[in-house]
């Protein structure tokens, strides 16, 4: 990765930062939204080259675009959505895809059965899977455990109260176990896993 | 047995906060309290484990990939500017 010095903020160092940082920037952005990752990526190009002089830590690039790409994300969602698709707590709050498994046996050859379920799923099937959470839910959910955001950073970005990224960290984690059971189930992807 | 006294929690509130007690996004109190219960109750150390295999599963999810075409488009974005 190729990061800035301290002083540079010429248009070429925002450039080989920029360039060097589009793999993670454009996977972030297909992991929140299903569609325009790549005008995500547009908008924080040009959002981060109007502040490129407000970035002020060495070595931070990449976590300073990334943050920027969640504020621009955060305001398209804003308009977006009017209402928020809170879930029912009582609809995900008691689901348990370990018990699940445990009761269904889905695989029941394997002695390791959690962990080949898990490793049922390609890339591309966990995106379908977090493609199908409502985005409240997918966006703290990516950012926490694939982008590694304290729940802070994460609270700050979005311009939420801790509190309710708490409660969306807690519905979206059970609600994507739900939804990797019921695609497993729909894809046969177990079937596949079976007949490894 | 006063409230204070108890220091046993079920296991639906114990796996309630496992990804909270992994985060250690609760408090020194109610840690304790979670490992007391994984201490005796072998299903919610099951629960534990997966909770563990479930947050190394999502953050192994991030391919960093980026088809040639759109990281072409998006260079010569950059390079506008």
């Amino acid at each position: 990765m190729s990061e800035v010095g301290v002083h540079d903020r010429t248009k070429e160092a925002f450039q080989d930062l920029a360039v060097a940082e589009l793999p993670a920037l454009y996977s972030l952005a297909r992991r929140l939204v299903p569609d325009g990752a790549e005008d995500l990526v547009q908008e924080t190009m040009i959002r981060a080259f109007r502040s490129f002089q407000t970035l002020n830590e060495d070595g931070a690039g990449g976590r300073w675009l990334k943050s920027i790409l969640v504020n621009v994300f955060r305001d398209q969602l804003r308009k977006r959505t009017r209402s928020v698709d809170e879930v029912l707590v009582d609809e995900v709050e008691g689901i348990s895809l370990y018990r699940i498994l445990v009761d269904v046996d889905p695989l029941p050859y394997s002695d390791t059965l959690h962990v080949d379920f898990l490793r049922a799923f390609g890339q591309e099937d966990v995106r379908e899977v977090l493609m199908r959470l409502p985005e409240i839910y997918r966006a703290p959910l990516v950012l926490r455990y694939m982008e590694g955001f304290s729940t802070k950073e994460i609270a700050h970005m979005l311009e939420m109260p801790l509190g309710t990224i708490l409660a969306r960290l807690h519905r979206g984690r059970k609600r994507f176990e739900a939804e990797l059971w019921a695609y497993a189930e729909e894809t046969d992807l177990l079937l596949k896993e079976a007949r490894r | 047995m006063t409230e204070a006294q108890s220091s046993t929690i079920t296991c639906s509130e114990a796996v309630r906060q496992l990804w909270d007690y992994l985060d250690h996004a609760i408090s020194a109190e109610d840690q304790a309290l979670v490992e007391q219960h994984l201490s005796f109750c072998r299903s919610c150390c099951g629960e534990l484990e997966f909770a563990k295999e479930l947050r190394e599963f999502l953050a192994s999810g991030d391919s960093r990939e980026i088809p040639p075409d759109v990281q072409a488009r998006l260079e010569r974005f950059v390079q506008e500017l």
